[in-house]
């Protein structure tokens, strides 16, 4: 035992008094945080995967076999609502909480004490949402996207704790946002310039801009939601002189930047693992951190072709059209640098990188349907169809969780000290990635045959295509448990890792032990 | 502490970063709002989203232009909840641009109560709005009908000759709301002035 190791362990000692429950209420720790973060997203993640479970057994069948119409409707609600406020962005700000501060050669975050406020208001968030399930009534069913005057005129008693709710989720996101860019612009060990640091890091530095540009914007549409029902506003009613479809542009203007929120620090990950696992040098890492901002940028002047059918001018919607086409460009870039990357790289493919290799091509058929969506002829078809379903689960499952999936096998090995069960986590891989196809490719041809979205019922010529999905989602849910008991059993034992277990990997976190010690780079390492 | 530490480069200043922050998420939670009232005028400019110039326009001194005809379509519809029955008399007709037309659409208050509506105006396309000049219109008061009454309502309308040339037809909805409990004393006054009578 090397007298480093022994100091280590009497500083955690001197530093940490609490132990037991208190210490997960109390800690300030970076890695702690993340790890509840990441807990508390996965625990979400399954409890938004079961209403998504309940949606595809009603829809194995044509006709109303299991559930009410209303129930079916507060399901596709709360599951979006979890999946994006629950799953995706939490598990981001945990992998933030606990890669930013190694990454950047800092000991901590840079407002410990707010960093445990920002995780803890989360679960009273969603236990809020969660219980308004079970009022008279039923919970919020006007689809996550909340549109007036589904939401005022026409929703349950229970649309207060909905709007309690999202403030909660915002305030948390905005304090996780801003102790990201406080973190990454005054924490960063001497030498790292921002031109050095990893692409974790700038996507989430863009990200947490974003964050914090567009979440208040959120809050300020739940709000008027709020006094439109409950205090005789006229926000968005017609007959007081408001108007609805302002409603869309306001949750859009939010909405929009929203779903990049959820993509940029997937960007990262890959940015991450495609290196490490082809043994070369990302290629061209300034073009990556240039095309994240134009993404960034472009993010705000795009919201309204998701409201191509409210009657627009046409000049309008061809300005949005060709805005959105526009965000193409920098995304090509990024796919291209990481093909550029694996050229002639020595590659091999454990789990995080079969993970970032399935991200590069069905991230990338996301985007091919997102294009076609942003053309305003079609998308009048297109529209509220079962093709928007697929191009946004296309997106945010294998393009978002993916990502996270990648990410926390390439960093388990960091985190627990334990090689990961490569065998299970390849099942995992496998099954995951033909159930996921078998879930969602088919929804294309729905949505082109005119299936709508958010419907508990659908005529006989969909029942066979259907029946095909809801297998491939009973699968791709079940695959998710080889996911838990993967983390679990590496949490609890293996293989010991090193402190860096993967040849090609780059970066600060792979300097210090596996698993890494509770406090890391008390003194700053020198960046050259 | 240990006594022997080095100084460190002074602690860099979260504060000043936190404020800046905080400033702009204030700021962005204002701009949430400030886009009801933005989006108002973006539309009165643009016509954007079928708002029409509901004001009285000039007299028409426009000269005809008999070259072009224009379908012009009425579409009426009331507010869910509101009981009374609104049609135009004709639902569609022809003008050239710079032609003045009257049309005249019927109400009635089937209920048992004295009610007052407003009816607010939609165009289609959008960027027909602009061109819409209406020089007399039950839309811009407010209307009072008695139980159980009926009323024709006037429009009179003129299209701007400089109406782009690609707008062959237009459609101008009405939607009716109760306003009954919003009333302005002077409408709500008419109804004494009847049942003094």
């Amino acid at each position: 035992m090397s007298t480093v190791a022994g100091e280590m362990d009497h500083n955690d000692h001197h530093h940490h008094a609490p132990s037991g429950i208190t210490r997960w209420f109390f800690t300030t720790n970076h890695k702690d945080i993340g790890s509840m973060y990441l807990w508390f997203s996965f625990i979400m993640f399954l409890v938004g995967g079961s209403m998504a479970m309940v949606i595809r057994a009603e829809l194995f069948q044509p006709g109303l076999q299991l559930v009410e119409p209303h129930f079916f409707n507060q399901m596709t609600t709360v599951h979006g609502l979890i999946m994006v406020f629950g799953a995706v962005m939490p598990a981001f700000t945990g992998l933030a909480n606990w890669m930013v501060p190694m990454m950047i050669g800092a000991p901590d975050m840079a407002l410990p004490r707010m960093n445990n406020w920002s995780f803890w208001i989360l679960p009273f968030a969603f236990a809020i949402l969660l219980a308004s399930l079970f009022m008279e009534g039923g919970g919020p069913a006007f689809g996550w996207t909340f549109y007036a005057p589904l939401s005022t005129t026409y929703s349950s008693d229970s649309t207060a704790l909905f709007v309690f709710s999202v403030h909660i989720m915002g305030i948390s996101s905005i304090m996780g946002a801003i102790n990201v860019i406080v973190t990454i612009m005054n924490m960063r060990a001497p030498g790292m310039t921002y031109m050095k640091m990893p692409l974790f890091v700038w996507t989430w530095f863009i990200t947490a801009f974003l964050l914090i540009a567009v979440m208040p914007v959120l809050a300020g549409a739940v709000t008027m939601v709020l006094t439109d029902k409950y205090f005789g506003t006229s926000f968005f009613d017609a007959a007081g002189g408001g108007d609805p479809v302002l409603f869309q542009h306001i949750f859009w203007f939010f909405g929009h930047p929203e779903v990049y929120i959820m993509i940029l620090p997937s960007f990262g990950i890959i940015s991450a693992i495609i290196p490490a696992f082809s043994r070369k040098r990302l290629f061209g890492y300034s073009s990556m951190v240039y095309a994240t901002a134009a993404i960034a940028g472009l993010s705000f002047i795009v919201w309204a072709h998701h409201m191509f059918t409210t009657g627009m001018p046409v000049a309008a919607e061809i300005f949005f059209m060709y805005a959105t086409m526009l965000i193409s460009v920098p995304t090509g870039v990024k796919v291209f640098n990481w093909v550029a990357t694996m050229w002639r790289g020595s590659i091999s493919f454990e789990t995080p990188m079969l993970f970032a290799l399935a991200f590069v091509i069905l991230f990338t058929i996301g985007g091919f349907s997102g294009l076609m969506l942003a053309i305003t002829p079609v998308d009048f078809q297109y529209h509220d169809t079962y093709f928007v379903v697929a191009h946004f689960h296309y997106v945010l499952v294998t393009g978002a969780i993916f990502s996270i999936m990648a990410a926390a096998y390439y960093w388990l090995p960091k985190w627990t000290g334990h090689m990961y069960n490569e065998t299970l986590a390849k099942w995992h891989f496998w099954t995951s990635l033909i159930s996921v196809n078998v879930l969602f490719f088919p929804m294309h041809f729905a949505g082109l045959a005119g299936m709508p979205r958010r419907i508990p019922d659908y005529s006989l010529q969909f029942a066979d295509i259907n029946q095909i999905v809801s297998i491939g989602g009973f699968a791709f849910g079940l695959s998710q448990l080889i996911f838990l008991a993967v983390v679990i059993k590496c949490v609890r034992g293996g293989e010991k890792a090193s402190a860096k277990p993967w040849e090609g990997a780059e970066g600060l976190e792979w300097t210090v032990p596996s698993p890494a010690p509770y406090h890391t780079f008390e003194t700053p390492p020198e960046v050259k | 502490m240990t006594d022997n530490n080095p100084t460190p480069n002074p602690r860099p200043d979260n504060a000043r970063v936190i404020r800046r922050l905080l400033f702009v998420v204030v700021g962005m939670f204002g701009f949430g709002f400030a886009l009801v009232p933005l989006y108002e005028v973006f539309c009165d400019i643009t016509g954007f989203n079928g708002r029409t110039k509901n004001e009285q326009a000039a007299v028409n001194t426009r000269q005809v232009d008999t070259s072009r005809t224009i379908n012009v379509q009425f579409i009426t519809r009331v507010n869910t909840g509101m009981p009374w029955g609104f049609k135009p008399e004709v639902t569609s007709v022809r003008v050239h641009p710079g032609e003045t037309k009257v049309v005249n659409f019927l109400a009635n208050n089937p209920t048992g109560q004295n009610m007052v509506a407003q009816t607010v105006p939609s165009v289609a396309p959008g960027e027909a709005g602009l061109y819409l000049n209406k020089t007399e219109c039950f839309c811009f008061n407010q209307q009072p009908l008695a139980a159980g009454a009926k009323t024709k309502m006037p429009m009179q309308f003129y299209l701007d000759p400089d109406i782009p040339k690609h707008i062959h037809t237009l459609t101008l909805s009405y939607t009716m709301y109760d306003m009954t409990a919003n009333a302005q004393p002077d409408v709500l006054a008419t109804f004494e002035a009847t049942s003094a009578d």
